[in-house]
């Protein structure tokens, strides 16, 4: 999973506040060099200003941060020459064309006039962007301007990448290939941090996940153990009248656990990793007279296991959300 | 979106070749970064070029309503009011440029990319610099509009052209060192209209409290006093002595300190506010 044991970010009780609002309230992380590792929250959650911290474009108000080996704030000119980022707005210039972009990137890193624009051509080749090169960006596609930016960040490949939210408002399509796209960079060697809402990205594309909610982490692992440590599955039930769903679920939860009703008026789903109680729990309901439309028992997802950690689901923006996320 | 360019995919063997292929260059220079972000004004221009019409419509507009509209009343003829306030125009209308120096910055900010420029290794006022430099070639602009206009309508500049246009580089290198201090302003404000009000709510009574559009000869002496060391002032009668060919050493230097100590005091400022913004 990880090359080495070496640690590509190392942070203690990173904290930022905007005004009254804490965005980040004491962050600590450890992430393995060679991995993708994931940072997972709702909207608010303070995702983009941890990742903000850590590329050094805001110094935190306290805690320390080594990144590659480098402190955020003492050696942030070190640090800025071994990262990249790509951010939640897109980071590319839309009055410019696609080109024009790449050039700007890669004389900004030093490139001369020539490698500049062979650099730039060769990338825009690779990312399936080469037809629109000379366009100017703010009439690109969603996708287009994603695989752009991303294309910016490795104009000199770095040894790890930020990427917060690369996914959001792409179709399933243009997400595959960003997805793709990042495989292919870790293959390669660099280290991405990619921040997310999307349990499923996370789940698709990280070897570590951090769950992050309100500024704080809330749990670490790699997918499997933060499954694991809600030690549950859920037992889904449809009733085909969806009037007696309340019963239904009085029933689950005497038999079973906590019960959660479904989007899906007549759809509930009850915590249980049991299948001899689920067995129990639909028989009860057999007996009851509710007619079931179909019944399954999965394992966790991670929609789950964020609920329960959380107490909210992940496509609720928390509460309190902040002025920066 | 108005038109969706043509999509193709990604080539993944290509990306990865991609990713592997590259060494990382030598660091570029200060003033190499900051001619790059010049050149990303430049080009900015080239994809919009009506957003000069700022810099070249307003500048007449200005030249003829005072010649025509006042100068017969202030200056017994517009053809001798024009020779007076031709230097005067041309200081207003560059130095009013600057004010769009700190909206386009400001613009500039809420724009994803600028958190890319703040996490590359660059020499932290490259960016700032480079767009300033970039805006001096709109200063130059809306300054050789109004000299070309002047000559037009009849102005003769006694230093001839090369005094003409020492005017015009001591005015856009006065307006280089103000613009610092818009680009302050455009980092501290909220929205590019708060920045624009602010800008011209400062610089309308400094223009014309001074001695562009009339001979201070005539004012009450309280006034008086604030026109004669208003910088404005100092630098048209700078612009006036040169057109004229016969420089005062004394405006000249004054303006230029002036626009050092501007520079000297809103750089460091300005790229402080850049970074923690």
């Amino acid at each position: 999973m990880t090359s080495g044991s070496t640690l590509a970010i190392e942070a203690t009780g990173l904290a930022k506040s905007y005004g009254e609002t804490r965005a980040v309230a004491g962050v600590d992380l450890a992430v393995p060099a060679g991995a993708i590792y994931g940072v997972l929250g709702p909207n608010g959650a303070g995702k983009t200003t941890t990742i903000r911290m850590l590329a050094t474009i805001v110094p935190p108000d306290a805690g320390t941060a080594r990144v590659l080996g480098h402190d955020v704030v003492a050696e942030a000119d070190a640090v800025r020459g071994l990262v990249s980022l790509t951010g939640q707005l897109a980071s590319v210039d839309e009055e410019l064309t696609g080109r024009e972009n790449l050039v700007l990137i890669g004389r900004l890193l030093g490139h001369r006039r020539a490698a500049a624009r062979a650099r730039a051509d060769e990338l825009l080749e690779a990312f399936g962007i080469a037809g629109a090169a000379g366009k100017l960006v703010k009439h690109y596609s969603g996708g287009m301007r994603r695989r752009l930016d991303i294309a910016a960040s490795i104009v000199v490949t770095p040894r790890l990448a930020f990427l917060d939210e690369p996914t959001t408002g792409l179709d399933p399509r243009s997400r595959n290939q960003v997805w793709e796209i990042v495989r292919a960079l870790v293959a390669e060697g660099t280290t991405v941090l990619l921040c997310t809402q999307y349990l499923e990205e996370a789940d698709q594309l990280a070897d570590g996940i951090v769950v992050i909610d309100r500024g704080r982490v809330i749990a670490e692992g790699t997918p499997g153990q933060l499954k694991a440590s809600i030690g549950t599955g859920a037992l889904h039930v449809r009733l085909l009248d969806p009037a007696r769903r309340a019963e239904a679920a009085r029933l689950l939860e005497a038999v079973v656990g906590t019960v959660t009703l479904e989007p899906d008026p007549a759809a509930l789903s009850a915590a249980c990793s049991d299948a001899d109680r689920a067995a129990t729990a639909v028989g009860e309901l057999g007996r009851a007279g509710v007619g079931l439309a179909d019944f399954s028992l999965d394992q966790p997802s991670l929609d789950e296991v964020f609920l329960s950690l959380t107490g909210h689901l992940a496509e609720e923006p928390a509460p309190t959300s902040g002025k920066a996320s | 979106m108005t038109a969706t360019a043509p999509a193709t995919d990604a080539d993944t063997a290509a990306v990865r070749r991609a990713i592997a292929s590259t060494a990382r260059p030598p660091r570029p220079g200060p003033l190499s970064t900051a001619l790059t972000f010049g050149w990303r004004g430049m080009l900015k221009i080239k994809h919009v070029p009506e957003q000069l019409i700022d810099v070249t419509i307003t500048p007449v507009l200005f030249v003829l309503m005072f010649t025509y509209l006042f100068g017969g009343a202030l200056a017994g003829s517009t053809s001798a009011y024009l020779q007076y306030v031709l230097p005067g125009i041309l200081v207003m209308s560059v130095v009013f440029t600057t004010v769009y120096s700190g909206v386009a910055l400001n613009t500039d900010l809420t724009k994803g990319v600028v958190d890319r420029f703040r996490s590359l290794p660059i020499w932290r006022p490259a960016p700032l610099l480079g767009a300033l430099l970039g805006d001096s070639v709109r200063y130059v602009l809306a300054g050789t509009v109004i000299l070309v206009l002047g000559v037009v309508l009849g102005y003769r500049p006694e230093g001839g052209a090369v005094g003409a246009l020492a005017a015009l580089a001591l005015v856009v290198v006065f307006s280089f060192g103000l613009s610092w201090v818009y680009s302050a302003v455009g980092l501290v404000l909220r929205s590019p209209s708060a920045v624009l009000n602010g800008g011209f709510m400062v610089l309308f009574p400094l223009t014309f409290l001074s001695n562009v559009f009339v001979d201070p000869g005539t004012l009450p002496r309280p006034l008086r006093a604030f026109v004669d060391v208003n910088p404005i002032s100092v630098l048209a009668t700078a612009a006036r002595s040169l057109m004229a060919g016969t420089p005062d050493g004394t405006a000249i230097t004054v303006s230029l300190a002036v626009a050092a100590g501007l520079a000297a005091v809103f750089l460091p400022v300005t790229t402080r506010l850049y970074r923690s913004r």
